[in-house]
């Protein structure tokens, strides 16, 4: 297995992280939580590079932080722990009319807030996870490894996200401009000032970009009907929504059990008879595509592994993986579980290192 | 076949809703690894010219085309662009709006991938491309993050690796400082030289390759074209660098294209000139209108302006030069006030343009920003023209009697999109004189302007200071600033590095003398009017 400098596969990061969070979200215990955060911390630390998407993951980090903090918060807002050990005694403001029933402040209880947060430690995690897979894998890197078929979906949504930071771009641009007039900045009456200028902006660049892509052989050769098109656009479409549920149903605990594993099946199989109906009229080649080999296969395994082992876990004994509250207790670290969410963190040394986008030829140092 | 690369036979194009057809029996055979460059006025249809090449017009443009064009034996009526990209690539003028990806590496390989190249020449090709164009160690950087010379020397990788046998260039260099179209232009003659490639470019700014062409086609502006040898078509064409114009006034034949050629002619001249010496404008007597002291502009991280101090007169023009992203623009910004500046202080007659609102900071300051059209969202000009009066609570009428004054005859009713370049930028300075500032600033003001539009413009702008208003142009273009200012002001690095005398401050620079002061050097002339003059009184 060779451990020189490249970037490993961005679906192999993928499979990883998205494992560790569905682990993430088997399990309300904040030791585990607290591990898998960082498990995923520690190896974005180690294999990272030093792309700008890279740095983006303290931002995760924060988003992670807010997110279990304002759990907690509207616990405090709206009240309503008044069993069990009650910590802090608020006072209680009543809502008039039709909000009757809604209690502003109030008693609140230690379970009551232990709850929020245990709960908002478990979102967050699962945050933290994807943005980890952002910061260890481009996510634009992932449309080259599309079948075919999606080639022109993928294309698509590239420029479409290089439009959103051109059209920022031009807005502030353009609001500065008008101060220049000493025009209004807000208002409806701006609003016409700043549009105008930004949407016939924002068209020429499209048309620029059209006539490019022509010009460079987009679309070049497709010689396929319309009924054929459409089929297979339909077949697709149909897969990839079966995909996308079948994920859902299976980060999400509580969704009832077909909605997971058997609809992300179904979802692949639908999508299985499109992709190479449709990429049979797509000829093109792709350049350094990222190999998959066995250094990919172990790092997705070992995020795969966790997740397998809490799902397994949480059907089987639930008990420490929902940390009690009533009783009031330290929750404790159910050993198996442990050790599956440690065996996340091989690819801090398993993964070879990232190449460095600035200077070519060296590795990112760890 | 007629042996061309590229061949157009009696090619006539009519836009929808346009009175007469942009190119009119238009015949062109241009050969194999010719560098051939297409001049003209601005809206002749250069750019008509280039996108019939590979069948953008009219494919993608709409419009008629008849006659017939083919590019390597095919023909552009069967063949669209998307059919023809491994034929001819294509540079646009914006490079950053053609890019599909957003890494160096994925976007050299773009083309080949459309086109199915194996993925082991395609390796070879991207490697081979990056040496090629002197981009290696930028390989993965994200193309935002780049340069201008650097955009568009990786977009002429990009298109250069599907090896098309024409390479096609709408304005290369006009965004560019003088250093980077320098190493932009190096690339372009390499290819010609070594790997034989038929480049066909169009350009306003002559000076900067006209000496490398074999064939220059200039559009006449009535639909046709004279076409042949540099030298030859350049001894009447009302588009012209200054080496040539001083050529024809010097009676030269063949006329000079590059500095070298003039150079060795230019020993009798120069005795003749002997004892002669350029105009000097006379020193601003008046106050200083503005006055700035330890401005500094910093974004985030980065220091655009670095304690610059600044006073300027009544009366004066100054050209701001410097590469690009020196701090011309951010210095600019922060003067009027509507810029970030997060110390210093700038004064203009005691008012600081930061600490009053908007509109009255306008009556202070008027800029011209790079794009002057981010200020125009109205429909027609008549209905700007009263908008700015509005704006600046002048009598209805004052801008638009400042229009007329500027470029007489724009018609009220136009659309200001459908203006040119020249018209727009006119249009914009109308709108900004209309609350009578002291002191106007034009940044990048020559972009898409021919040399009459520059003549005309510098004309404008000498009017404005003789008005006893302070001028500042943010410029790249040696020659216009060289005709059209008093002083010059060069920045590196958001500091003030030379501040002088126009003569004195550009004379003795490598990269920023005009043509016409390196043909006469040690002589400090910079224009070719300047000469005439000096001439007509050394003769009466």
């Amino acid at each position: 297995m060779s451990r020189l400098p490249r970037s490993l596969h961005p679906g192999a990061w993928w499979l990883w992280a998205l494992g560790l969070a569905t682990a993430a979200s088997r399990t309300t215990n904040p030791l585990l939580l607290a591990l898998i955060i960082a498990v995923a911390g520690l190896v974005v630390a180690s294999r990272r590079g030093d792309a700008p998407w890279a740095f983006a993951f303290k931002f995760y980090l924060w988003a992670g932080v807010i997110v279990a903090l304002s759990r907690v918060l509207f616990r405090v807002l709206f009240g309503g722990g008044d069993t069990g050990h009650v910590i802090l005694w608020l006072p209680e403001i009543p809502l008039p009319g039709s909000f009757a029933g809604i209690h502003l402040l109030g008693p609140v209880s230690a379970e009551y807030l232990l709850a929020g947060l245990y709960d908002g430690m478990r979102l967050a995690a699962m945050l933290i996870c994807v943005g980890a897979a952002n910061a260890l894998a481009d996510p634009k890197r992932m449309l080259k490894a599309v079948p075919g078929a999606l080639y022109e979906v993928g294309t698509a949504v590239v420029v479409a996200l290089s439009v959103a930071p051109q059209l920022v771009e031009s807005v502030l641009r353009v609001r500065r401009a008008r101060r220049l007039r000493g025009g209004r900045q807000r208002g409806l009456r701006a609003l016409r000032g700043i549009a105008m200028p930004v949407l016939v902006d924002a068209l020429d660049r499209s048309l620029a970009l059209a006539a490019a892509m022509d010009s460079r052989g987009y679309g070049r050769g497709s010689g396929a009907t319309r009924p054929v098109r459409l089929g297979t656009g339909a077949l697709l479409i149909a897969g990839l929504l079966g995909i996308c549920v079948g994920v859902y149903g299976l980060l999400d605990g509580t969704s009832p059990g077909w909605l997971g594993l058997p609809m992300l099946l179904l979802g692949l199989l639908v999508a299985g008879f499109g992709l190479p109906l449709a990429g049979r009229r797509v000829r093109r080649s792709v350049y350094r595509p990222d190999p998959w080999r066995l250094t990919e296969t172990l790092v997705a395994a070992s995020g795969l592994l966790p997740a397998a082992v809490l799902v397994l876990t949480a059907r089987v004994d639930p008990g420490n993986l929902y940390p009690s509250l009533d009783p009031l207790g330290w929750p404790g670290l159910p050993l198996g579980a442990t050790l599956a969410v440690l065996v996340a963190l091989v690819p801090a040394w398993l993964a070879p290192p990232p190449v460095s986008v600035l200077s070519p030829a060296r590795a990112v140092a760890a | 076949m007629s042996g061309g690369v590229i061949g157009f036979e009696a090619v006539t194009v009519t836009y929808e809703a346009a009175p007469a057809p942009v190119l009119r029996d238009f015949s062109l055979t241009v050969e194999e690894g010719e560098l051939c460059l297409v001049a003209g006025r601005t809206g002749v249809g250069k750019s008509t010219v280039l996108g019939a090449i590979n069948g953008l017009v009219p494919h993608f443009t709409g419009g008629r085309l008849a006659g017939r064009v083919t590019v390597a034996g095919l023909d552009t009526r069967t063949a669209p662009p998307r059919e023809l990209a491994h034929v001819v690539g294509v540079v646009g003028q914006d490079p950053l709006s053609g890019f599909v990806t957003d890494t160096v590496e994925d976007e050299l390989a773009y083309t080949m991938e459309q086109l199915a190249v194996p993925p082991a020449a395609m390796r070879k090709r991207v490697e081979e491309t990056l040496d090629l164009l002197g981009v290696a160690e930028l390989r993965r950087r994200p193309l935002r993050t780049l340069s201008g010379g650097q955009q568009q020397r990786v977009a002429i990788g990009a298109a250069l690796t599907a090896h098309p046998a024409v390479l096609v260039l709408d304005e290369p260099t006009s965004a560019l400082d003088p250093t980077a179209a320098e190493d932009v232009l190096a690339a372009i003659t390499r290819l010609v030289h070594d790997l034989g490639t038929t480049v066909v470019l169009a350009e306003h700014r002559l000076e900067r390759v006209v000496q490398y062409t074999d064939r220059l086609v200039l559009l006449t502006g009535s639909g046709t074209a004279v076409s042949g040898a540099p030298a030859d078509v350049l001894v009447d064409s009302p588009v012209a660098p200054p080496v040539v114009e001083l050529g024809r006034l010097a009676g030269w034949a063949p006329l000079p294209l590059s500095v070298r050629d003039a150079r060795r002619r230019a020993a009798p001249l120069r005795s003749a000139l002997e004892g002669a010496v350029p105009p000097v404008p006379p020193d601003p007597a008046g106050m200083p209108v503005l006055t700035a002291r330890d401005v500094v502009v910093r974004y985030g991280v980065v220091l655009a302006v670095r304690e610059v101090d600044l006073d300027l007169p009544a009366g004066e023009v100054m050209a701001l030069m410097g590469r690009n992203g020196s701090g011309k623009s951010s210095l600019l910004w922060a003067l009027q006030g509507t810029g970030a500046r997060q110390s210093g202080s700038v004064s203009v007659g005691g008012v600081d343009p930061a600490q009053v609102p908007p509109h009255q900071a306008r009556g202070h300051v008027g800029l011209v920003p790079q794009t002057p059209s981010d200020l125009l969202y109205l429909d027609t000009v008549g209905a700007e023209c009263a908008q700015a009066d509005a704006e600046s609570e002048a009598v209805p009428g004052h801008c638009r009697a400042l229009l007329d004054q500027l470029v007489p005859g724009i018609p009220d009713d136009h659309h200001p999109r459908d203006l040119s370049e020249g018209q727009r930028l006119a249009l914009v300075l109308a709108i900004q004189l209309a609350a009578a500032p002291a002191v106007v600033l034009l940044d990048e003001p020559t972009r898409g302007l021919d040399y009459p539009g520059k003549a005309r413009l510098r004309e404008l702008v000498r009017a404005l200071a003789a008005d006893g208003r302070a001028v500042v142009l943010a410029t790249h273009d040696v020659e216009f600033a060289a005709a059209a200012a008093d002083r010059v002001m060069v920045m590196a690095e958001g500091e003030v590095i030379a501040d002088g005398r126009t003569a004195e401050v550009l004379v003795a620079s490598p990269a920023f003398a005009p043509q016409v002061a390196k043909v006469l050097a040690p002589q400090p002339w910079l224009t070719v009017d300047q000469v005439a003059q000096a001439l007509t009184g050394a003769r009466a």
